[in-house]
């Protein structure tokens, strides 16, 4: 093929939402009436969310750079200096093969395994995907080693659930392995539910193929011919790349019978989701694809005796599927060389927030919180000092500052109180009311609560209730203890996993920042300012020149005032909105 | 779960609809009704023109989604989960959409707006007005 430059915009979810696709619009209608001859082509996630729409560029001679804030007004440019006169655009490029950028410390500390391919390939290409080594780990473990062999690999290579629990993967596959019967079954968990977490959907978006061979290669080892991947319906790109990916697997003869010439069949079927976080949990998600309510049930028996259909069912999570090719091509020895002692390889995290550099990033177990969030994230997005991160969701908890020192592993995680999770971290600023915060998870576990166990049905409606009341300056003395014992029996003795850690969002809070509650009870102060019925909002005399900007953003009219006289807020009529605050360019909006 | 694909077919769940099911299939009307209410993605009542989601999630919590969504609320002048009386919008919020670096978001329809302030998001639905998509 002759050499030629080649442009590849970013399509994963986050640069479609952030304009990707009138990016690519622009590029096309410039390829058209371009005279050198430019291939154009997408990719899935690139991580660097925070500077979407990405687009890179590579030259005939294979150096590559990326744009970062790509806009379709930018395009021209790009085309008359980097493709017209060979000229990258330093002041655009946020990673260069060649250059230094401010950027470089987003990459510096990553170690890409399972974001092996994406924003790499396009994955919709089945050839590409082939072209960096996808399904030759199946090849391999089907044609020189047992399945036994396959589990021994996935042991040593220390992989743990990356769903967040942390069980590990070899273990688990041994005992659907050992289970007795002809019809077995593969159910990838890709419910990615977490507010705030998208790792799986960035995976299953940026290199579905991946995901595939990792549900292969685990059918091979525990005798499978079927599985299923349970999506969330609200991933709709994710779903439609897998049936692709599925159907040009299917037709190269990957995938379905008699895989690569062998008489291994192994059969992949999609099944969406319909909006319910608690079908993450593995007996309520077997329940949903059987088509029922998804209501979890109690364990034993495990889905490795009786899962789907009554037969014995290996769940894993999409990260956990992505790890393994690699594993089983590479060895475990060159998964096992990352990590801490207990916890091997990488993890995903989904970086989001008030973070100055949110996006996907893939770090080695081990590494500390602090070189995530300053060196990877870039430190705090409003440059007010960082206050807690949220690790593991609705199940997880806040790590305050002084804790950032913790390093990312299973067990030293769990010591502050947090999980791992499935990878979502979320940064908080001085700004942010860890009550509410409290209170925001609780209502999300109340109202995705399903409804079986009292404990959870009942017990998250308390706390949510004794947590609403706080924020709204109705907080009671004894409200701290009676929030620690519902807690307690919750976390004891509610059915699943969902009711069961729900109250690890209000015991990090309580233990990290107790007096943030305690000012929300006795003084009926917000000490963050985020409580709206706690604070007032209030125009400082002194600075206010009159410019009426304020009164006239106002949406319920509470603020009056002559122009160029000091304006007043009708503390009364006042829905404490903030938009007054943010109109203001003479910062004469205080909240009191 | 037929219930999906009535809903592919009718964008929600229509009684009738269910009725005829459960006569085909012999399915009692309560399991119907326990999957359709179960999972929040399920609809018994039609849709307005245009479906407005607004981004709950824990990024688009901390960057002030609550403010964007009362926005919202006001400028429709409708509740969560309502239509407006002109049929145009039903004003929803979800659980998370997934693209937390462009916090807060909302979805209209298919199309994601990002890094929203109450005012622009009030901007995107007068300019859904003035421009005649609604």
């Amino acid at each position: 093929m002759e050499k030629q430059y080649k442009v590849i915009v970013g399509l994963g979810s986050c640069g479609i939402a952030a304009g990707g696709l009138k990016v690519m619009e622009a590029i096309k209608a410039k390829q058209a009436t371009t005279p050198v001859t430019v291939s154009v082509d997408e990719t899935g996630c690139m991580g660097m969310c925070y500077k979407e729409v990405l687009v890179e560029i590579v030259n005939p001679d294979g150096k590559s750079y990326i744009y970062g804030n790509v806009t379709p007004d930018k395009v021209d440019r790009l085309f008359a200096e980097h493709i017209g006169n060979g000229q990258p655009i330093t002041e655009w490029v946020v990673q260069g093969c060649d250059l230094k950028t401010s950027e470089d410390s987003f990459f510096d500390k990553q170690e890409r395994i399972v974001l092996r391919r994406c924003g790499k390939i396009n994955p919709e290409s089945l050839d590409e995907a082939i072209a960096m080594d996808a399904y030759k780990a199946i090849g391999k473990a089907i044609k020189t080693m047992t399945p036994e062999q396959v589990i021994e690999e996935v042991l040593a290579s220390g992989l743990r659930g990356r769903g967040g629990a942390g069980f590990p993967t070899g273990m688990k596959w041994k005992f659907a392995n050992a289970s007795k019967g002809s019809k077995k079954y593969i159910i990838c968990n890709a419910d990615e539910g977490d507010p705030g977490a998208f790792m799986d959907r960035s995976v299953l978006e940026g290199d579905p193929h991946a995901v595939l061979e990792g549900m292969m290669i685990a059918g091979y080892a525990i005798g499978a011919d079927e599985a299923y991947i349970y999506a969330r319906a609200e991933y709709p790109i994710a779903i439609k790349r897998l049936k692709i990916a599925i159907k040009a697997a299917e037709e190269r003869g990957l995938l379905g019978k008699n895989v690569l010439g062998t008489n291994f069949n192994f059969k992949i079927k999609i099944k969406e989701g319909a909006g319910a976080f608690v079908c993450g949990e593995e007996t309520a998600l077997i329940s949903s694809i059987e088509g029922k309510r998804g209501m979890p049930r109690i364990r034993p028996p495990f889905p490795a005796q009786s899962g789907l259909f009554g037969k014995p069912t290996n769940i894993n999570n999409v990260e956990t599927f992505a790890n393994v090719a690699y594993i089983i091509l590479n060895g475990a020895g060159s998964y096992n060389k990352y990590g801490t002692e207990k916890s091997k390889g990488t993890k995903v995290f989904a970086l989001a927030g008030k973070i100055a550099r949110g996006g996907l990033v893939e770090v080695p177990m081990g590494i500390a919180l602090r070189d995530i969030i300053y060196e990877i994230g870039g430190g705090t997005s409003s440059g007010k000092p960082f206050k807690a991160v949220q690790m593991g969701g609705p199940s997880g908890g806040c790590i305050p500052a002084h804790l950032l020192d913790t390093i990312v592993d299973y067990d030293s995680v769990n010591q502050t109180g947090a999980i791992m999770g499935s990878g979502g971290m979320i940064v908080m600023d001085e700004d942010n009311c860890m009550v509410d915060i409290a209170r925001y998870f609780l209502s999300f576990t109340q109202s995705e609560s399903c409804g079986k166990c009292t404990f959870c049905k009942i017990g998250t409606n308390r706390m949510l209730e004794i947590l609403t009341r706080l924020t709204t300056g109705e907080g009671r003395e004894g409200d701290i203890e009676l929030l620690e014992e519902l807690s307690d029996q919750i976390r004891r003795n509610a059915l699943c996993g969902l009711g069961q850690t729900a109250p690890n969002p209000v015991l990090t809070t309580l233990k990290y920042f107790r007096h943030e509650y305690e000012a929300h009870i006795k003084d009926k102060k917000c000490p963050a300012k985020q409580c709206r019925p706690l604070i007032k909002y209030v125009i400082l005399e002194d600075k206010c020149i009159g410019c009426t900007a304020c009164s006239r953003v106002c949406p319920v009219k509470a603020i009056s005032g002559e122009p160029k006289k000091a304006h007043k807020i009708d503390s009364s009529l006042c829905t404490k909105c903030g938009a007054c605050k943010e109109k203001c360019r003479f910062s004469a909006i205080e909240i009191d | 779960m037929h219930n999906q694909e009535i809903q592919a077919a009718y964008g929600y769940l229509p009684k009738d609809v269910l009725d005829k099911m459960c006569e085909k299939t012999g399915m009692f009307p309560t399991q119907v009704m326990g999957v359709a209410t179960f999972y929040s993605q399920f609809r018994l009542e039609p849709t307005g023109e245009h479906v407005i989601k607004i981004c709950f999630g824990t990024a688009c919590h901390v960057n002030g989604a609550e403010k964007v969504a009362d926005a919202l609320a006001d400028e429709l002048k409708v509740e969560f989960g309502g239509t407006t009386k002109d049929g145009k919008f039903t004003l929803e919020t979800v659980a998370c959409l997934g693209c937390c670096s462009l916090a807060p978001v909302i979805m209209i329809d298919e199309e994601a707006y990002g890094r929203l302030t109450p005012d622009s998001a009030r901007k995107i639905i007068r300019d859904y007005y003035e421009t005649g998509r609604a």
